[in-house]
């Protein structure tokens, strides 16, 4: 990892971490242990030859190598850059135990920015099929599903609601963790399989429940978009948001460069995030960028965050305020954000997740000034169209329910990524849509 | 990019455009609306459509800032970025009886399609429009071909009913109460307006316009208080029972740009001394 010093990048959405030149990757691959029953394969969710790419690095074959993880992972520049490696791949490596283990993340970038340089090698192509299949979304889930079914043969086209395709790759994640380019280099290369992607199309309005019934499959890899709210007092005023919104107002509409761009977005004096999750991180990062002083609120301990690790330490790199063990009651302000008022938490017993669950302490409320406070305490799926299609069932928290091969409650229709698993990660949604699309190929061939 | 056919100026102000938008115009419904963004260096807004025909959307606007006075400027065989569409709750359509639309300003943009709509269902439809004078009073002649009674107020009495829209809505509350009304304008108007209709305990809606980014409900920029409960106008609405709303909180919502939208106008007319040219 190569961190541009913290001081510099608070001014600038540039990239954080400015990736490795290939002697460094060369070296970090001569260090792995060829380790006859990886470990690290086992980390990864995708179950990519990765002692296999690495072998590939250290030849100097580059090209073999990214040949090797494409067939498993279709967005590895993406996935290099913000996999949760640690808990992951990483965090199985056997070399780990005693020393570092080996930085598969930032070699897996390294190829993959590799072959965006030297031109990428499109797969071939099975032969043309008849059948016509819808992708709802264009996240990842939705890109690795039809990508995968394009490859097939099928006539694939995906169904975006915004203006730009991605999903949170585009509109959610910023431009210093993953460079715009890197996700248009990753789209068009989906497009140049002979998808079709239709943006400003809401399934469900734009494309009546009816017409989406008549494509001969259907993937709902819409997401989890639906912003949760604290439901404290005070939240409906001027200056609070939910992190969807100002990420979304600042990555997919530019409000940083306001008023070049027309979109508005509250910069703030005095930022508070609530979360502790990569949403919260993000939503801190991007305030600090725009010049604010930004306290982050969590309400369990620092080791308890469940955004990756890189993430938080970046985040206190550049000055961001950890207040953990720490919760919001109410916020203050007349119509205008004036403050927030928390409260300590005490750690109590361990709850389902295996972390401590946290009790407000009573007495210990005080009040931290903010003129923005941005709330990124979780997402669920976005039921409009769900709610349409009879016959579809969700689970508790609103998720889709699929079986085991991504195939939901009604015939055709399959559902990846974080519609069907809630809020996750990136290569968990790429797995499960390459899991749904080999179950739809199955289903259209087979019949 | 979604080009425009016809574009015209209505009144002061009020600007009238047909998009080709497919996607929208086959499945709009009364009470619907659209985002539109007119080019890459733009916001996304909403606009009610107000009107279908075959694949062309009409939208009705106000040039209040930046954006509307883009789209002002733009011209048949112009073009739009990206239009996305047909968003929100469609009207509630049944057979009610008797129905009141009353619209306030620009907001009369959204009656002539909902008024259609409730006439094919079989309903008596009553229209209430009013402007502060006869110049920006907008749509009479289409008003008058939808509704079996049009009544007309300007607050300066230059044409029709001197006053606003509540007098005569509550003189027809008191003489032969309707079994519905629409209330759709500005947040005040519809405040007001939507209060006479209380004490009779009429059914009485209205279209809440607060501010929106993606019209789909993943952001909560739209989030209004209906009957004590927040709720996302783009999707849960807009149009929400008028009794239940919390109006104050909408108005105030609506202010959350006050600063950027001066800021944003003064750079675009060359308050910045660039002439709008960067
Ligand atoms: C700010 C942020 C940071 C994150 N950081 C990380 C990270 O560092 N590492 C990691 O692994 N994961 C991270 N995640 C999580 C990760 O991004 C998601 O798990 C992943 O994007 C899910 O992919 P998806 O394809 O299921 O959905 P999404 O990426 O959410 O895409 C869904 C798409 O469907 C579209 N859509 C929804 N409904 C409709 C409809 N009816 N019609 C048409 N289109 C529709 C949406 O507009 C959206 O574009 C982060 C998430 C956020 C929000
Ligand atoms: C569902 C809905 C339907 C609407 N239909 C119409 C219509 O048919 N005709 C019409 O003239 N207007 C309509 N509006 C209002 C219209 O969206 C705003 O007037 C427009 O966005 C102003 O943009 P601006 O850049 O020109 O002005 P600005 O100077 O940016 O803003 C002026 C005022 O418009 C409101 N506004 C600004 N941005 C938004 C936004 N993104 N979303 C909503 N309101 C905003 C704010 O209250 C602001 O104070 C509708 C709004 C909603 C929510
Ligand atoms: S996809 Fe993610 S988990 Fe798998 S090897 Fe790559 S970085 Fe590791
Ligand atoms: S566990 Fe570590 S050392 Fe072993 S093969 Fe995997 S990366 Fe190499
Ligand atoms: S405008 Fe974003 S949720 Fe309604
Ligand atoms: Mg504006």
């Amino acid at each position: 990892m190569s961190d541009r010093p913290a001081d510099l990048r608070v001014h600038d959405f540039e990239e954080v971490d400015s990736g490795i030149p290939a002697e460094e990757a060369i070296a970090e691959a001569a260090r792995c242990l060829q380790c006859k029953k990886p470990a690290c394969v086992d980390g990864c969710p995708v179950g990519i030859d990765i002692p296999g790419f690495i072998r590939c690095i250290e030849d100097g074959d580059f090209r073999s190598a990214i040949g090797i993880i494409k067939e498993s992972n279709m967005l590895p520049a993406v996935c290099g850059r913000v996999c949760p490696q640690e808990v992951q791949c990483e965090g199985e490596c056997i070399l780990g135990v005693k020393d570092k283990p080996i930085a598969i993340g930032s070699l897996e970038r390294f190829l993959a920015d590799w072959e965006r340089e030297n031109g990428i090698e499109i797969p071939e192509l099975a032969e043309k099929r008849s059948e016509r299949i819808a992708v709802v979304g264009s996240g990842p889930a939705g890109l690795t599903a039809a990508a995968e079914l394009a490859r097939n043969g099928f006539s694939v086209t995906i169904f975006e609601a915004f203006h730009e395709p991605g999903g949170v790759l585009t509109y959610g994640i910023p431009e210093f963790r993953l460079p715009k380019e890197v996700v248009q280099a990753e789209i068009s290369e989906v497009k140049r399989l002979g998808v079709e992607i239709r943006t400003n199309y809401l399934v469900g309005r734009s494309l009546p429940v009816e017409e989406l019934l008549s494509y001969d499959a259907i993937i709902l890899a819409t997401g989890a978009g639906l912003p949760a709210f604290m439901g404290i007092p005070g939240e409906n005023q001027i200056g609070v948001y939910s992190a969807n919104e100002f990420l979304t107002r600042v990555n997919l509409l530019h409000a940083d460069a306001f008023p070049h761009h027309d979109t508005p977005v509250k910069k703030g004096r005095s930022v508070v995030v609530i979360g502790g999750g990569n949403v919260a991180m993000d939503a801190a990062r991007v305030a600090k960028r725009m010049g604010a002083d930004v306290t982050l609120v969590y309400r369990r301990r620092r080791e308890d965050m469940p955004a990756r690790l890189v993430e938080a330490h970046h985040a206190e790199e550049e000055g961001i305020r950890f207040l953990c063990c720490t919760n919001p009651t109410r916020i203050l302000g007349e119509g205008t954000v004036t403050g927030v008022e928390v409260v300590s938490m005490d750690m109590c017993e361990l709850d389902d997740s295996g972390r401590p669950s946290a009790k407000p302490i009573p007495g210990s409320e005080y009040i931290i000034p903010a003129d923005v406070v941005i709330e990124a305490i979780g997402q669920s799926p976005n039921p409009l169209l769900i709610r349409m299609i009879e016959g579809l069932v969700r689970e508790k928290k609103g998720n889709l329910l699929v079986d085991e091969s991504g195939k939901t409650t009604v015939p055709k229709i399959y559902a990846a990524g974080d519609v069907a698993t809630g809020a996750a990660t990136v290569i968990l949604a790429m797995g499960a849509a390459k899991t749904a699309a080999d179950a739809v190929c199955r289903m259209l061939t087979e019949e | 990019m979604y080009t425009i056919t016809a574009a015209s100026a209505l009144a002061e102000n009020v600007y009238e455009a047909w998009i080709s938008a497919p996607h929208v115009s086959r499945h709009a419904e009364a009470g619907q609306f659209l985002v539109l963004r007119i080019d890459e260096t733009g916001e996304r807004i909403p606009l009610t459509i107000s009107g279908v025909d075959g694949d062309l959307v009409r939208i009705i606007f106000m040039t209040v800032g930046t954006t509307t006075r883009k789209l002002a400027a733009l011209k048949k065989g112009d073009t739009i970025l990206d239009v996305v569409g047909p968003l929100g709750q469609p009207t509630e359509v049944k057979r009610y009886g008797t129905c009141v639309l009353v619209g306030g300003g620009v907001g009369i943009a959204c009656l002539p399609i909902i008024a259609k709509a409730l006439k094919t269902a079989g309903n008596t439809v009553i229209g209430i429009i009013g402007a502060r004078n006869k110049d920006l009073l907008i749509l009479e002649d289409e008003m008058q071909s939808v509704c079996d009674e049009l009544i007309i107020t300007t607050d300066d009495g230059s044409y029709g009913i001197k006053g606003f829209a509540a007098g005569p809505l509550k003189e027809i509350c008191e003489t032969r109460p309707p079994d519905a009304v629409w209330v759709i304008g500005p947040a005040i108007m519809m405040k007001v307006t939507s209060g006479v209709t209380k004490p009779f305990g009429i059914r009485t809606f209205v279209s809440l316009n607060p501010i929106m980014v993606d019209g789909t409900g993943m952001c909560g920029s739209c989030r209004v208080v209906v009957g004590g409960e927040t709720r996302f106008a783009c999707v849960d609405g807009p149009e929400f029972d008028a009794h239940e709303v919390n109006f104050d909180l909408l108005m105030s919502r609506q202010r959350f740009y006050t600063d950027e939208e001066k800021e944003s106008a003064a750079h675009h007319t060359g308050g910045c001394g660039c002439g709008g040219h960067h």
